[in-house]
């Protein structure tokens, strides 16, 4: 019924995912939707709210990054060299920032399908 | 040895909110609750209690602070009536869905409009469904009673949920009885400490509350508040057996007056449950064989033990201070009605009477007469009309 006192991290992180794993049952769920720690937001697929998709066209990348700060999920992935690669698409949900403010036209935004 | 005192309903409440001493108070002044949280400002005011005060804008705030005190890891308390219950509403479901065990005072009013300050039950059984256990209490005894129990049912490990204690108002908010008072330091070892396992101020082990919850997950959240309303019975009995054991006044799910071999009985909360006592004590010398049960708690419904319990008489007279609006029968007319059906209760013949909507007097003479069409019911076997008003012009 209730989350485990959890003073290690490792601890933390599996109870966390028990807690909010999609198929957790009513008698594992934290009380009141309590969330026991930061983060997690990650496991909240919200790119299936998208009606409008971003296309990354890397051949026109310059990447000068200015879709990154501006994009307010966090959706676009920098590889270990500092170089953005293609969205998060299971977190963007579609606004067409990244679009709208690159200038060299390396961002479509279509329709989803 | 008890403290012997006269009280009126709210003195007794705010009396028992010094004893407990909570964290947090905020409320907002409404008619007949308003003394409750102005006796308890005189007690802040005064350094009697080190409670945290809030002077706040409305009844939304009131609840919205006390939510945010409960979820911090205070133990917060408020007191309201009436409208200022029903500006609350969205707020009460959100203390219960985010389990947190505020304590209310409910001063029962009845809800504008047309505007009237009087008694009735409209308030609170408006919020029946909202996730509050509910107590109800017939006396300035019982209204503090019910309250110093309250931290520990909702408080419990298996429960977590908030607490509405109600009393009707003006009825036993304002008229002064005798009352026996228990000591402070006995009130704060049976009441204890507020430990919350989790809470927001807790830095060692951090936590958020009230999130995005959606379809994925709300239907598992709230099934597990109901299960919490289920398991909140057994603590109510064992929390008032442990009450019992400290003052000698016993409290169950119900009462039962002079049931045992009763051929007729009236179902009512609050305080018209007084005034049919002294009803079945006149018609008990008559020879007429009446009685009563009177609920304490209303959430969780007691559905078995209140079917069982009925199940022995011929005819049963449910009587609400307040309509449903659903041409069908008063709130706790069709929980008992649906209580006796699910437990395959169904010999007796049961009506409704709808009464005392707005404060208007239930008079003895009202009550003997419920009891006299149910005696001749019960002889007949016959019922011409469930659903019925007494006391309304007609």
């Amino acid at each position: 019924m209730s989350i485990k006192d959890c003073s290690d991290v490792k601890c933390r992180v599996e109870n966390l995912e028990k807690v909010i794993s999609p198929d957790v049952s009513w008698k594992d769920i934290t009380i009141g939707g309590m969330i026991a720690n930061a983060g997690n937001a990650e496991l909240f697929n919200t790119g299936d709210w998208r009606s409008m998709k971003p296309i990354w066209i890397k051949d026109k990348c310059k990447q000068c990054l200015l879709c990154y700060p501006v994009c307010p999920d966090t959706s676009i992935l920098i590889d270990n060299e500092g170089k953005r690669t293609d969205f998060d698409y299971k977190h963007c949900k579609g606004c067409g920032i990244c679009a709208k403010v690159c200038p060299f036209k390396a961002i479509d935004f279509i329709e989803e399908v | 040895m008890a403290i012997r005192e006269r009280l009126s309903g709210n003195e007794a409440t705010a009396f028992a909110m010094k004893q407990i001493n909570p964290d947090v108070v905020a409320a907002f002044p409404i008619t007949p609750s308003t003394e409750v949280p102005q006796y308890f400002s005189t007690y802040v005011a005064n350094g009697e209690v080190d409670t945290e005060f809030v002077a706040v804008e409305s009844e939304h705030s009131a609840m919205s602070a006390c939510i945010g005190a409960q979820a911090a890891g205070a133990r917060a308390m408020t007191a309201t009536s009436a409208n200022g219950l029903a500006l609350m509403w969205e707020l009460l479901y959100i203390a219960s869905g985010s389990r947190l065990p505020i304590v209310m005072a409910c001063i029962n009013r009845a809800l504008s409009g047309p505007i009237n300050i009087h008694n009735d039950h409209s308030d609170s059984m408006g919020a029946r469904d909202s996730g509050w256990i509910q107590l109800y209490s017939e006396n300035c005894q019982e209204a503090y009673d019910n309250m110093l129990m309250a931290h520990r049912i909702g408080e419990h490990h298996d429960v977590l949920l908030p607490v509405m204690v109600c009393q009707d108002g003006f009825i036993t908010s304002h008229a002064i009885e005798n009352i026996e008072l228990l000591e402070d330091e006995k009130v704060k070892a049976f009441v204890g400490e507020y430990k919350p396992q989790y809470f927001l101020l807790n830095k060692e082990n951090p936590i958020s509350v009230g999130p995005l919850d959606h379809f994925t997950h709300y239907f598992e959240h709230k099934r597990q508040q109901a299960e919490a309303m289920k398991n909140a019975k057994k603590v109510i009995l064992e929390v008032s057996e442990e009450f019992y054991r400290l003052t000698g006044r016993k409290y169950g799910l119900f009462e039962e007056y002079k049931t045992d071999d009763a051929e007729v009985c009236i179902v009512v909360l609050n305080s018209t449950a007084g005034t049919t006592k002294f009803v079945v004590d006149k018609m008990r010398q008559e020879g007429k064989k009446v009685g009563l049960i009177k609920p304490r708690v209303y959430r969780p419904f007691p559905v078995d033990e209140i079917a069982e319990a009925l199940a022995k008489f011929k005819a049963v007279a449910v009587m609400d201070k307040a309509d449903s609006f659903n041409a069908a029968g008063g709130p706790l007319f069709t929980d008992i009605t649906s209580a006796m059906f699910s437990k395959e209760v169904f010999g007796p013949k049961v009506i409704n009477y709808i009464y005392g909507l707005g404060g208007r007097d239930v008079r003895t003479d009202d009550i003997e007469l419920i009891y006299n069409k149910l005696l001749n019911i019960a002889i007949s076997g016959k019922v011409d009309s469930v659903y019925n008003y007494i006391g309304v012009r007609e």
